[in-house]
């Protein structure tokens, strides 16, 4: 990593330290409490804080107001910025913004298609039209074009150079899984200072994808970080397995959680062990957690899994 | 070729209303071929169209033409006797063939009975796919010929998002293949999978619809 951004999460990484990241999801209103509520939750149990873009491709508070909360609560934010609904300009004009309001992390992703709508739970808005004017290995560009040559897209220059610590995305059990470790590698030459993996539940499969990416160097060029979804029950893996592409949990897991007494009880302790384990992959540099809508639980398996007090530097 | 659909029955009756004499002009050429807006869709519509006025208690007369070609004016000419005859055209043809008709007989309604739906290839029998957005800044020499502008929904340029089903599907559907998967196959096939480690830079629209309605100027071709 050659940034020199100074937001907590780079430096706690370039300390060597094992990262934690936590998503905070906007809620489907305006109402910035909702984001404060779950600032004091999750204070101090993490190194930075990620808010979605409109997740599941439904309407919620934009993530730079959501990241500009946060930032005003003294958590520090991941902005998340799809390419889906917004083109060039309005990528650029944003990114600008979200500085010029002190966010300094940003995490490039392609985003659900508008058809997702929440897999059919919300309405959403399946009807919009389709932006896609760039791509997520494109949008990191941008970021490093914007901090490295102070200069946007087109050339333009931006009158003083505008550092983000550059984020990307990794789903490396999504076939075709071969081109996987390529794609990552494309996003860390476009920029990317570090990953926030698709969710890992099949520690094995996953650990021998970050192995390849070990192989090539990669894991030196970028830090990634094991993306860890706080499972709820059986029926919420086995969903998972079978619609959100590139999670694949093991049949054992999801047996395991169906003849669990307390499933609450057993969920936390899958989720601890799932971070102990992806913390002992060579290359694995943090983890970042999501607990959908239910970030209450989250201390508390932080605490657990020997993660805390966060190192303050 | 170009790709529509009939719109629904019930659309294109609610624009007949009032009318007592209708054209309806098919296409022999993009429409034909994917069954939407050829001689025999036209003359299935006809019936159709008559059989639902007439039931809503406001007959129509109805005559038919099917155009060798809808988007050319010469074809069109055969239009002329008839157009004066009738107060309403419904053209089954794409949305090129609907506003030439409209152009030459301006004094008169013409609606779509077609969605225009894409450039497409027909993959099966009774089953068509796209292939083509005209985007007007063709790349399939480097993604292996296969078209991601086109083929993947989100449009991407360097390789397949996160949405890839386990069988190689798009997450938006499931019978529809992820073009990237495609292209990667087929790269591998070649032994040229590391070409597709070249970042591909955002992409120039301006050839295309989003630079303004495309105009084609052909100087040696003028008279």
């Amino acid at each position: 990593m050659k940034a020199k951004i100074g937001t907590n999460l780079e430096k706690v990484l370039q300390a060597g330290h094992f990262a934690v990241t936590v998503e905070v999801g906007p809620p489907r209103g305006g109402n910035p409490e909702v984001i404060k509520k779950k600032a004091g939750i999750l204070r101090g149990i993490a190194d930075a804080y990620n808010v979605t873009d409109n997740q599941t491709a439904v309407v919620r508070m934009s993530s730079l107001a959501g990241a500009k909360i946060l930032y005003d609560e003294g958590l520090e934010p991941v902005m998340q910025m799809t390419v889906r609904d917004r083109n060039r300009l309005a990528l650029q004009s944003d990114l600008l913004g979200a500085w010029a309001l002190g966010i300094r992390n940003c995490l490039c992703l392609s985003g659900d298609h508008q058809k997702a709508g929440a897999g059919g739970k919300l309405k959403g808005h399946p009807g919009a039209k389709n932006v896609y004017d760039l791509d997520s290995v494109q949008l990191i560009s941008v970021l490093k074009g914007l901090r490295d040559e102070g200069f946007q897209l087109s050339g333009d220059s931006v009158e003083q150079p505008v550092p983000f610590f550059i984020g990307a995305a990794w789903t490396p059990l999504s076939p075709p899984e071969d081109f996987r470790v390529l794609r990552l590698a494309k996003k860390i030459e476009a920029g990317a200072d570090f990953i926030q993996t698709q969710a890992v539940f099949d520690v094995q499969r996953f650990k021998q994808a970050v192995e390849k990416a070990h192989e090539m160097g990669l894991t030196e060029k970028t830090a990634i970080l094991a993306g860890i979804i706080v499972p709820r029950s059986a029926g919420m893996l086995k969903y998972m397995n079978n619609n959100v592409p590139g999670v694949e949990v093991p049949k054992e897991l999801i047996h395991r959680l169906r003849e669990a007494k307390d499933v609450q009880d057993e969920a936390f302790k899958v989720s601890v062990e799932l971070i102990e384990s992806v913390r002992s992959i060579p290359g694995i540099k943090g983890v970042h957690l999501q607990a959908i809508e239910a970030e209450e639980i989250l201390p508390s398996i932080v605490e657990k899994a020997k993660l805390l007090p966060r190192p303050k530097i | 070729m170009i790709i529509g659909e009939w719109k629904p029955i019930s659309e294109i009756i609610a624009k007949l209303l009032g009318y007592k004499k209708l054209l309806v002009v098919g296409c022999a050429t993009c429409m034909a071929e994917c069954a939407a807006g050829g001689e025999k869709e036209v003359e299935t519509l006809a019936p159709l169209l008559k059989m639902a006025m007439q039931k809503n208690g406001q007959p129509i007369d109805i005559i038919t033409k099917t155009l060798e070609r809808q988007c050319e004016e010469e074809f069109i000419e055969e239009l002329t006797p008839m157009a004066p005859k009738v107060e309403v055209i419904i053209s089954i043809a794409c949305g090129i063939g609907v506003q030439a008709v409209a152009e030459r007989f301006p004094e008169i309604e013409v609606y779509p009975g077609v969605n225009t739906t894409s450039l497409a290839v027909r993959e099966e029998p009774g089953l068509w796919a796209a292939r083509c957005e005209a985007c007007g800044d063709c790349i399939l020499s480097e993604t292996f010929g296969l078209c991601p502008i086109a083929r993947c929904a989100k449009g991407l340029l360097n390789g397949p998002c996160g949405g890839t089903r386990k069988d190689g599907k798009c997450e938006v559907n499931e019978e529809v293949d992820c073009v990237w998967d495609l292209i990667v196959e087929r790269a591998r096939a070649r032994g040229r999978l590391k070409d597709l480690l070249k970042i591909r830079k955002a992409k120039e629209w301006s050839n295309s619809r989003h630079g303004g309605p495309k105009r084609m100027l052909r100087e040696d071709l003028r008279v």
